[in-house]
């Protein structure tokens, strides 16, 4: 590594420097160049991560705000007026996540459906707060995710999947032994983890084991799962994502560990694991706000049309999108929303439509909202029997 | 001849104050005429995040002649300890900004000792064990922090390595792998840009004076410096905790940019490290200049390519490789001369007719 003066820097600043004013050159011809939004439709800004470690949450939210917003469309719009939708991958990242909303704004975005993910939701919701922009978040669970009056939320909070999860074990009798494992570096699942002991522990239910892993070591859980054995758990609460629980079940298999498994929401598409034996996934619980084998007409549409449009099964973050852009439209109507109105005023009119309305929709019926965004809705247990979701409540 | 006399060295620190001031008189001017875009504006401050970034690794790269590939962690140790700060402190200030100053200083200082730490064992060996140390605390940090629960009740501070149970009064400040939310949104353009005219100032002033062509002995002929009685470690720790304080003062911007914070491999983990790495080296390496241009375009260009969807990242790793190629290879190298001859040729034939 050594210094090196010669003729050659100096070229290479000038090509960089260069490339760096035409980079801010685009930059603001960006603004002066996109079509501004000429009070005709209504713009649905979405962001979610389309690439990296989370994609497939933030793909799903695209397809089912899309189709959606698609549904809206060919009905003749809300109040009359067309909708347009534009999707900004994040990477799930908080930085990235701004830049995404600034890029909606630039587009001339009337109301967001998102983020996808939480710690990218609070540091979008700063802003949007700022701008005062309407933002109703499919799928981020965190507690601060919505924290100003601007922001609602399609989904359960982590706090009250946790508790929902241990009042369900503790007035069913499931087990009175829990053992948990969950991944220490995720909101998600370290949110709902802590949420479930503290009530566990209220209902008189003993944590008999509470081990951690991370996301940068989440193939071996022998450790863990012989932990949870050894202090005889009978049940294992599992907040985490079903690509490790797939792993978990396969290695408590191995060490001859059969507890009960009960889960969160991130259970949804254990069935689809490739590789699994899904035998293993027998009697597992969990909680979830969808399930695509609801008998429901709404449901099976949906299904059908997304299995048909985008190919495979469609996820509760799928069903999310889809409900939030149709409570975008209960609202807008019931507000009397036009397409002249600035963001601003949007805004200010679906706040207060917001605690007007109740919505049914995929994730649940005559679901209402307080001035603090959280939806109140009941929350749905469903067993993996024969090799098939069945609901039980 | 005459003219020429202005030292290389006065060159060089003309040519980078130049491109940040052009740079800042662009900004401003499109700031006041209102031609910017929210994205690029939104962008501004982490521009000024991570050019510091660049410049201060290039000193530990380019000057030290060490690798270093921990220093997102340092930048990580900056973040949360100033946002601490701010969180912990709130309005008692009645100032933003000199709670502001104050956090700046906490990060770059916090930053500066745990460069000091890591140092003060490595250093003193010879090879790329600093390469392998950094690495391992840039990993160490992320997961202690993902690991840490800080919290405030009437009853002071708890600091646990699990979930904790506060007073009802109480308030989580560090919760666990959730982070820090909350902090104050301090971090503007101009503190951003005036925090990397200082670290400009700091670095190049560094490399320019008796402590400086100190590192650099050592960087080139480590018996030589030796032997002509400059102190290795001295000037080794010195340069690399410098280099350390300032990725701390980009935490700090970074983390008073968002008002959530969390330790992620996205933003602290070595991925991150070997991004600031790559602006190094395509800026060239002991190339102050060169590096806070790289991080500029790096950072730009996978925003500014928003508009191509799917092939985003593919067309951005695309055009690194690129760049990187028509930078350094041996080949464009040459063609790039050959090039540069042929048009002074063509100069001197005009100049002559």
């Amino acid at each position: 590594m050594h210094l090196r003066r010669n003729k050659d820097e100096k070229t290479i600043g000038l090509v960089l420097a260069g490339a760096m004013v035409l980079s801010l050159a685009a930059c603001g011809q960006g603004n002066g160049g996109s079509a501004q939004d000429d009070g005709t439709t209504f713009r649905i800004g979405g962001i979610g991560p389309l690439t990296g470690n989370n994609a497939i949450y933030g793909n799903a939210v695209m397809n089912g705000a899309q189709m959606a917003v698609d549904e809206i469309n060919a009905d003749g719009g809300i109040n009359g007026v067309q909708l347009e939708f534009d999707f900004q991958d994040d990477e799930s990242d908080a930085e990235r996540a701004v830049n995404a909303y600034n890029q909606l704004k630039d587009w001339g975005m009337d109301m967001l459906v998102g983020t996808t993910t939480s710690s990218p939701c609070e540091a979008v919701v700063a802003r949007s707060n700022e701008d005062n922009m309407f933002q109703i978040t499919p799928s981020a669970t965190s507690v601060n995710s919505i924290q100003y009056e601007n922001a609602f939320r399609m989904c359960f909070s982590d706090p009250s999947q946790g508790t929902a999860s241990a009042d369900y074990i503790a007035e069913n009798g499931l087990a009175s032994k829990i053992g948990i494992i969950y991944d220490s570096s995720d909101t998600y699942s370290s949110g709902i983890a802590s949420a479930f002991e503290s009530e566990a522990q209220a209902k008189g239910l003993e944590i008999v084991s509470k081990e951690a892993f991370t996301g940068e070591s989440n193939t071996d859980f022998s450790v863990q799962l012989q932990k949870a054995k050894d202090a005889g758990a009978e049940l294992l609460f599992l907040p985490i994502y079903y690509t490790q629980t797939a792993l978990i079940l396969a290695q408590a298999d191995t060490i001859g560990f059969e507890p009960l498994i009960f889960g969160s929401d991130g259970f949804d598409g254990i069935l689809d694991v490739d590789n699994f034996d899904k035998s293993l996934a027998e009697g597992v619980m969990f909680l979830t706000p969808f399930s695509t084998n609801s008998t429901d007409e709404l449901t099976q549409n949906f299904v059908q049309k997304y299995e048909e449009q985008f190919g495979g099964t469609p996820n509760q973050f799928a069903a999310d999108a889809y409900d939030s852009v149709y409570v975008i439209k209960q609202a807008a109507e019931q507000a009397g929303l036009t397409a002249d109105m600035s963001a601003s005023e949007m805004c200010d009119a679906l706040k207060t439509a917001m605690t007007e309305i109740s919505f049914t929709g995929l994730t649940g019926k005559d679901i209402q909202w307080g001035a603090d965004g959280e939806p109140q809705k009941a929350p749905i247990v469903v067993q993996v029997e024969n090799g098939e979701y069945q609901i039980l409540q | 001849m005459k003219t020429k006399k202005i030292s290389k060295f006065a060159q060089t620190n003309l040519i980078t104050y130049g491109i940040a001031a052009a740079a800042f008189i662009v900004v401003e001017i499109m700031l006041l005429t209102g031609s910017m875009s929210s994205l690029m504006e939104g962008l501004l401050v982490p521009l000024c995040t991570y050019a510091i970034l660049a410049v201060s690794l290039n000193l530990t790269v380019g000057i030290l002649g060490e690798l270093s590939l921990g220093h997102a962690g340092f930048m990580c140790v900056g973040a949360f300890s100033s946002a601490f700060f701010s969180v912990c402190v709130g309005d008692a200030f009645g100032s933003d900004l000199f709670r502001f100053v104050i956090a700046i200083l906490i990060g770059a200082v916090t930053a500066g000792i745990f460069g000091l730490i890591i140092g003060i064992p490595v250093l003193r060996l010879r090879g790329d064990y600093l390469a392998i140390v950094t690495l391992a605390f840039g990993e160490i940090i992320k997961n202690v922090i993902n690991a840490l629960y800080v919290g405030r009740d009437s009853k002071g501070f708890h600091i646990s390595l699990s979930p904790l149970t506060l007073e009802p009064d109480g308030k989580m400040i560090i919760n666990g792998a959730q982070g820090l939310s909350g902090t104050p949104n301090d971090s503007t353009f101009i503190i951003g840009f005036i925090l990397l005219l200082m670290t400009l100032f700091i670095v190049l002033n560094l490399i320019h004076s008796r402590t400086g062509r100190a590192v650099m002995a050592i960087r080139d002929n480590r018996i030589a410096a030796e032997s002509v009685g400059v102190n290795i470690t001295k000037y080794k720790l010195l340069a690399f905790s410098v280099s350390a304080a300032l990725a701390g003062i980009a935490g700090v911007l970074y983390a008073h940019n968002l008002s959530t914070l969390t330790a992620l491999p996205r933003n602290f983990g070595y991925n991150m490290s070997i991004t600031i790495l790559v602006f190094v080296v395509l800026g060239g390496i002991g190339n102050i200049w060169g590096s806070m241009i790289a991080a500029v375009i790096l950072t730009l260009l996978p925003e500014m390519l928003r508009g191509l969807n799917d092939y985003r990242m593919l067309i951005y790793a695309i055009v690194l490789i690129v760049l990187m190629l028509f930078n350094w290879s041996p080949g464009a190298r040459t063609f790039r001369a050959r090039l540069k001859e042929k048009v002074g040729r063509h100069k001197q034939t005009e100049e002559v007719k």
